[in-house]
């Protein structure tokens, strides 16, 4: 069904960052401007993800051109229901940043940027053709890039240096595939490559430039052997930053493998097997870096790089029940993680101090904040009934029915030491007695209550998506079951794009 | 000519390559624009130069052989260059910055410990 509201998300960001930058340096009506325009995408993306549940997929052509030769955008459920929670997150970010962010960084631009990147987002999430995918990959990252300098500061600009390579990198794998791909194929339409890859004779040509994309994506996404540049700049830009990062800029990455691998390289056995192998050493090498971290942003940076490994997990099964369960705890971790960051943020704020060895007596001072934390906490161990354990339900209940036992190890083992490093960062953090008594440079008491409330709103709004989640437990699979069920039969997707004669 | 392409295709990718696996910076910048460079030359080849492909008409029409080339990879790798132009003026500035700060020209010194000042 042809719908030109689709594109409504994309304009409502890409205008408020224009409307922003008219307002250069005024950093009061920016402020308003960017909270206004987070909520105005967030009720627009409702409404989109509405009409989608109960309408089916939509689709929108550029310029009127006919499907496979122009460019076109296409709202699956998939496409949808991330840009709801892009929405909900930016939603919770830009509250926060208007109030925790240092003026100065403002005054160069914060809110525009942020608005570009969120528009960036959407973009890449809605796009049904793969040059545009390329194109919003790149919007993204300009505006990551600057989000990241922001402030200049010596080891902001050090880890911008490592983030900025390999981001062009994978950018160039990435180009380097889709002109492959045009050179086999001669289209770009997602739809119709999803068609015309199986005619193609030479199938080697075709794996070979599928692994363009996963060296492409597994940047993106930090997965195992190309995840080095995650723990080491993320810890550098401020936490309302860092939240946008973690908790939205890997999963696009995540997004990018799901669409490609569910509808132009169908999986065969060596791409699931190289998958699974990358799954497993992602899980364990991110969860072992977490354990020797002191300073709770570069524990939570390894911590996105385990998780990140339970999703590829779910695409190298490539089964109903496994793109469920990815499905689920992609809808799961874009909360979790961005929460987790603003956490980061906030026990600065109170503390003065991200170090877990410096930091300790939260939950003595500060016992609602510590409970509300304590939440989140829980939703990303896993414990039942909140949210990140139903998609490792699926996950188990599919590596043990496909025998992928070295799966199901490190599943566990992943899950298990993830608890272990929360369970020390609660001990440390929050139980036990402030190292120095004298030296805590709490920020957070002597704050104007309004400020108080906004400081920890955003945690709260994003602890209740996440409590929803969790509670709500039946609503969210059977979104993640349509999603799986549209990833796995792409005939409606193929059908909504190029018309029912196809 | 096809043969001339591939080879300046392998020569940009393999030094561009070598120059990010070194550990300067400007070495790094140097590989990250020929990687970028010989992607162009492979979109632009993979295209196919010949000139009888007309957009959007069908092969079998047989129309328009003469005059028009594919008008796809011209204008992927025109987005593409733009793309990599704005890329590259920033990498440079950031670059130029960081060497100002840390006041060397090796990747291996960009291991400042944290300094936490706001936020």
């Amino acid at each position: 069904m042809i719908d030109n509201h689709i594109l409504a998300p994309v304009f409502v960001n890409l205008f408020a960052a224009i409307i922003q930058l008219m307002f250069w340096r005024k950093t009061v009506t920016q402020r308003f401007l960017s909270v206004g325009g987070s909520l105005l995408g967030l009720l627009v993306a409702i409404r989109l993800f509405n009409k989608v549940y109960h309408g089916g997929i939509l689709t929108m052509n550029a310029s009127n051109w006919d499907a496979p030769f122009g460019i076109v955008f296409v709202a699956d459920l998939l496409s949808v229901t991330l840009v709801l929670l892009t929405s909900i997150a930016a939603f919770a970010v830009s509250i926060f940043s208007s109030i925790g962010l240092s003026r100065q960084r403002m005054l160069y631009g914060y809110f525009p940027i942020f608005h570009f990147l969120i528009m960036g987002l959407h973009g890449a999430f809605l796009t049904g053709d793969i040059f545009n995918l390329y194109v919003y990959f790149e919007v993204i990252i300009i505006s990551s890039f600057v989000l990241m300098t922001l402030g200049g500061r010596k080891a902001q600009l050090e880890g911008a240096v490592k983030y900025m390579a390999m981001n062009i990198l994978a950018s160039t794998f990435f180009l380097t595939g889709i002109g492959i791909l045009y050179g086999i194929t001669g289209t770009l339409n997602m739809a119709d490559l999803a068609l015309k890859i199986p005619s193609v004779q030479n199938k080697t040509l075709v794996g070979i430039t599928s692994c363009f994309f996963i060296i492409g994506f597994g940047i993106k996404s930090a997965v195992f052997p190309l995840y080095y540049w995650l723990p080491s700049s993320y810890h550098t830009p401020p936490s309302a930053v860092a939240a946008t990062f973690g908790g939205l800029l890997t999963k696009v990455g995540i997004y990018a493998m799901l669409r490609v691998f569910s509808l132009i390289f169908i999986p065969d056995d060596f791409t699931r097997n190289l998958l699974m192998v990358i799954a497993v050493l992602t899980i364990l090498t991110g969860v072992f870096g977490a354990v020797i971290k002191t300073n709770i942003r570069r524990l939570f940076s390894y911590l996105i790089v385990c998780h990140i490994g339970f999703m590829v997990g779910g695409i190298a099964m490539f089964s109903k029940i496994a793109l469920m369960g990815a499905v689920f705890y992609l809808i799961h971790d874009i909360m979790v993680k961005t929460n987790m960051f603003l956490i980061a943020g906030l026990i600065r704020q109170l503390r003065g101090s991200m170090d877990m060895n410096k930091l300790g007596g939260l939950y003595k001072d500060y016992p609602k904040i510590s409970l509300l934390i304590a939440l989140v906490l829980f939703s990303l161990v896993g414990i039942p009934p909140l949210s990140g354990f139903w998609p490792k339900i699926m996950l188990f209940q599919e590596a043990f029915s496909q025998q992928q036992y070295v799966f199901v190890i490190a599943l566990i083992l992943g899950s298990f030491v993830t608890l272990y490093v929360i369970a020390k960062m609660w001990a440390q953090v929050f139980w036990k007695n402030p190292p120095i008594q004298d030296n805590i440079d709490d920020k957070f008491a002597p704050m104007q209550p309004y400020k108080k409330i906004l400081m920890v709103l955003p945690v709260g709004i994003l602890a209740t998506a996440t409590l929803y989640i969790g509670l709500n437990a039946e609503a969210i699979a059977k979104i993640a079951d349509q999603i799986a069920t549209q990833l796995i039969d792409t005939r409606p997707y193929i059908e909504a794009v190029l018309g029912k004669g196809n | 000519m096809e043969l001339l392409l591939v080879l300046v295709i392998g020569l940009l990718y393999a030094a561009g390559v070598y120059l990010i696996l070194r550990r300067s910076m400007v070495k790094l910048l140097l590989g990250i624009m020929l990687l970028g460079n010989g992607t162009n030359i492979l979109i632009f080849l993979l295209g196919k130069i010949t000139k009888g492909k007309p957009p959007v008409i069908d092969e079998a029409y047989k129309v328009f052989q003469e005059i028009y080339a594919d008008p796809i990879p011209q204008a992927l790798i025109l987005t593409a260059i733009v793309i990599s132009f704005g890329l590259t003026s920033f990498a440079i500035v950031l670059l130029k910055r960081v060497y100002a700060l840390v006041d060397s020209d090796d990747l291996d010194d960009l291991n400042t410990p944290e300094e936490e000042e706001d936020l």
